[in-house]
């Protein structure tokens, strides 16, 4: 079966959902099993119709769950196909068993996550929710912050994730609606150069070789279990860092696009920081940019590999900064946010230990707005003027009713 | 097979079945075949059998019913001659028995610590059916 190529513009007007299904047509997926969800639905959509009209030479698989779409992925990818799907919320919740399965039988699927809430209540908008709960399954979580990042981490999802020394499943996160359904311009690879950027694939452990038959999803006890588990987070700590780099390297080369595992914006001398993950990235920025022409010395650090975490990475870009809020789009539920533990835990063995506090915002895709942003970091000056926190460690930003906030 | 240590084995949750390539494998008797020391040819996975079957070979007729039936290719044929039971994987379900025709059974299902000489030396008389 043979497959046409698609003459694209060098820049195309494309949602994150469309960039990312363009990605998986270039990279040409053997199998997609999919179960569509809001609102990551146009991105299976998206691949279907390229498989429809002969631009992919590959298999769609229609599912009755999310539960078995990443098992339909699990045993295509076994089998040693190149295989992706797409998931949101609560269809990320249904995967989460598998999910766990995909990783520990180091099989490098593509799981295009678009950031939904997590109900109750129901709610069909951008939050980080689903993501987190992604977050000790295993993969790799890489995270888009606009449609032309969801397009280009596909292509270093694929390259690093089917490495014969990594061979892990790698998430590429965008965020609901705000990155998923809002057309920007995106620069395009050739339909020859995505290809050539990620490679044939290059099967491992094949249950198609049927010259060396091999049982995929064996059980092990206490007697084998733990070093199983210890040899994918070795992996996750020492391997998959080096090839992320290497993959951004070689993709700016290409492409003239950087990558960085941390992001880093204005931070050279900056005094009061952001971190924080998605589109909320870009609003910070050009908020910071506003807080530089009042006096104020702010920076943003952006985290773009979310897992595994990149504790040295987050050291080096916080070292010199005075205070830092770390923004969590997840409702923590009884605990500091799970970004604020993370950075809290990179920052706390080192010398010049800025000023943490830590705010939940944009629950359910609530707005974050400039304003909110303008008042985070006048706060953050005011703590580095007194030395020390002068507001409560975790507060909510945006929502309605009487300031809530805690510890 | 060894306790390795987390760096010493090969990554996945997976496990092979043949050391180096298989071949020719539907024609090659399973003590011909180059099994794996992970693959389970080669462990034994019946210690928890409670009744086993006994084979009395003076009453078989060979027609392959319990080496078609066993659930667990425990029952060992060669050249269509039924030759006795794989006691390192067989279970003890008794299908082997049920199945089998002749009259008195050439397979009886004794329980686990039954001497074998014994049971055969006490082997049923034919039954003599109602015409």
């Amino acid at each position: 079966m043979a497959f046409d190529k698609m003459e694209l513009r060098d820049i195309e007007v494309w949602d994150g959902n469309f960039a990312a299904a363009q990605a998986l047509r270039q990279v040409q997926i053997d199998v997609v099993a999919a179960y569509p969800i809001t609102p990551s639905t146009p991105i299976v959509e998206g691949y279907a119709k390229f498989l429809a009209d002969g631009y992919v030479e590959g298999e769609f698989v229609m599912v009755e769950s999310e539960h078995a779409a990443m098992s339909g992925c699990i045993g295509a990818s076994a089998a040693g196909g190149r295989v992706a799907t797409a998931t949101s919320s609560q269809g990320f919740a249904l995967m989460v068993e598998t999910l766990y399965q995909a990783s520990g039988m180091r099989l490098p699927i593509i799981l295009n996550v678009v950031n939904r809430a997590l109900a109750a209540p129901l709610n069909v908008n951008g939050d980080h929710s689903d993501m987190y709960l992604g977050r000790d399954s295993g993969w790799i979580q890489l995270d888009a912050y606009c449609p032309q990042d969801a397009y280009d981490l596909n292509f270093i999802a694929f390259r690093v994730a089917e490495d014969h020394d990594v061979r892990l499943p790698c998430m590429v996160h965008q965020d609901g609606f705000m990155t998923s359904h809002t057309a920007q311009g995106v620069k395009t690879l050739t339909d020859d150069q995505a290809y050539g950027f990620v490679g044939d694939f290059k099967p491992m452990n094949d249950m198609l070789d049927f010259d060396h038959p091999v049982t995929h999803g064996v059980q092990t006890e206490e007697d084998w279990h733990f070093e199983h588990k210890a040899r994918q987070h070795n992996d996750l700590m020492t391997k998959v860092m080096p090839k992320v780099q290497a993959a951004f390297d070689d993709f700016e080369k290409l492409t003239g696009r950087k990558y960085n595992i941390v992001e880093s914006y204005d931070m050279d001398d900056a005094d009061v920081t952001v971190v924080c993950l998605g589109t909320s990235v870009e609003t910070a920025r050009e908020v910071a940019k506003e807080m530089r022409a009042k006096g104020i010395k702010a920076g943003v650090v952006g985290i773009r590999v979310f897992r595994p975490f990149p504790f040295e990475e987050i050291k080096a870009a916080l070292k010199n900064v005075k205070a830092i809020a770390v923004l969590d789009r997840s409702s923590p539920n009884g605990a500091p946010g799970a970004l604020f533990n993370e950075i809290a835990g990179a920052l706390y063995n080192t010398e010049g230990r800025a000023l943490l506090s830590g705010y939940v915002y944009g629950l359910g895709g609530r707005d974050l707005t400039k304003k909110h942003l303008v008042d985070l970091y006048t706060e953050l000056q005011a703590n580095v003027d007194a030395g020390r926190v002068t507001t409560p460690l975790q507060q909510f930003i945006g929502v309605r009713g009487p300031k809530l906030s805690f510890l | 097979m060894q306790n390795n240590g987390w760096d010493e084995f090969e990554i996945g949750a997976m496990l092979r079945s043949f050391d180096g390539k298989a071949k020719d494998i539907a024609t090659t008797l399973q003590e011909d075949r180059n099994y794996s020391s992970n693959n389970s040819f080669t462990a034994s996975v019946a210690d928890w059998r409670i009744e086993k079957p006994v084979f009395h070979k003076d009453y078989c007729i060979d027609c392959q019913f319990c080496w078609v039936y066993c659930p667990d290719i425990s029952i060992i044929s060669r050249d269509k001659k039924m030759i006795g039971i794989d006691m390192d994987h067989c279970k003890g379900c008794g299908i082997c028995v049920e199945v089998c025709p002749t009259n008195p059974k050439s397979l009886l299902m004794f329980s686990e610590q039954q001497d074998e000489e014994e049971a055969i030396a006490g082997w049923p008389e034919k039954e003599k059916g109602e015409k």
